[in-house]
């Protein structure tokens, strides 16, 4: 199914949680901030999360880098 | 205020914005802004601020000078190695501009002296390098209702967004708690690009002067990500969260929290 992922076009397996979406992209969950069409999904619903056609992701890494680093 | 005819120089490309002016330049040099750091982020973000003659420009460093940081903390230089990094900071803003009172604060923030430290500022600006501070400097400032502009980078890329707590989402309504210990490597531990920094420090700088003006539309609910190596600009809206642990309506974290340094390459 297509949805928009981070403001683009992806293709993503059908039926996908927020949890396989993040496992399609190799991307590990606890490095990220995950909103499905405008709202924020909590860690704890990734795996109950159902994405659906047309939906748009954002998926925003955590960073903490500035000061020295 | 009666501006002194140095003044009315220095600051006559301010003076000539109609969206700035007279008053707007007063109303930056009575302000009062506070660094969470005088690295990548906060060399950039206290040149511009000194530049445009924010009265008072508080950092908030314990480090001290490295070589390595040369390559983009600005703020500093060769003849400062081994200088703590707000003593080297403050004489190269007061230097660019004498009308600046600079005061450092060379203390590593933790819940016991965050309040104390930021509750004179009017804005507070993050540019820290690890994630306790993060949170803590963001549960501070909604606790304070203080303005805070956060950012950070990692290798290419950038993100920033404003903080005006009551009005928008914090840092937690995205980010609700710390990634576990050692998820998210330092930059120390995956490099960054210099002038990434600077790009990034300059956006939150632009913030904070359009906060104090109270012109155009800050970053507020709105996160702004960076790639410079494709050179692409984006915004994600960022909703409040009702549940946030801090700022949500039955907020659960109501004292300030010491998180593990769980990232000892950070320093």
């Amino acid at each position: 199914m297509n949805i928009s992922l981070n403001g683009e076009k992806k293709e993503i397996p059908d039926n996908a949680t927020i949890l396989g979406l993040l496992e399609f992209l190799k991307t590990q969950p606890e490095r990220v901030a995950v909103e499905l069409n405008l709202n924020i999904v909590k860690k704890d619903a990734y795996g109950t999360t159902n994405i659906k056609e047309g939906d748009s992701v954002e998926v925003v890494a955590f960073m903490a880098g500035g000061m020295d680093s | 205020m009666d501006f002194r005819e140095d003044q009315i120089l220095r600051y006559s490309r301010h003076i000539l914005l109609p969206e700035v002016g007279g008053t707007g330049q007063e109303k930056l040099i009575q302000a009062k802004v506070v660094l969470v750091g005088a690295g990548g982020l906060g060399s950039p973000v206290g040149y511009y601020l000194a530049a445009a003659g924010i009265g008072t420009i508080g950092i908030i460093d314990n480090d001290t000078v490295e070589i390595s940081n040369l390559q983009r903390q600005i703020a500093h230089n060769t003849s400062r190695i081994g200088v703590g990094k707000a003593d080297s900071a403050k004489e190269t803003f007061e230097t660019l501009n004498p009308d600046v009172q600079v005061v450092t604060h060379k203390e590593r923030l933790t819940s016991e002296n965050i309040m104390d430290i930021i509750g004179d500022y009017d804005v507070v600006v993050d540019g820290s390098d690890n994630f306790p501070t993060r949170y803590l400097v963001n549960d501070a400032c909604v606790m304070l209702g203080k303005p805070l502009v956060s950012a950070a980078v990692f290798r290419f890329e950038g993100q920033v967004m404003s903080i005006v707590p009551g009005e928008g989402p914090c840092y937690r309504c995205l980010f609700e708690v710390p990634p576990p210990p050692g998820m998210v490597p330092s930059c120390q531990e995956a490099g960054i690009l210099g002038v990434v920094t600077g790009v990034i420090g300059t956006i939150q700088a632009t913030e904070v002067v359009k906060l104090i003006l109270d012109i155009g539309k800050p970053l507020k609910g709105l996160l702004l990500l960076w790639n410079a190596l494709d050179m692409h600009f984006r915004t994600v809206k960022v909703p409040r969260n009702r549940e946030c642990p801090v700022c949500g309506e039955n907020p659960t974290i109501t004292e300030l929290i010491d998180y593990e340094q769980f990232c000892m390459m950070g320093h």
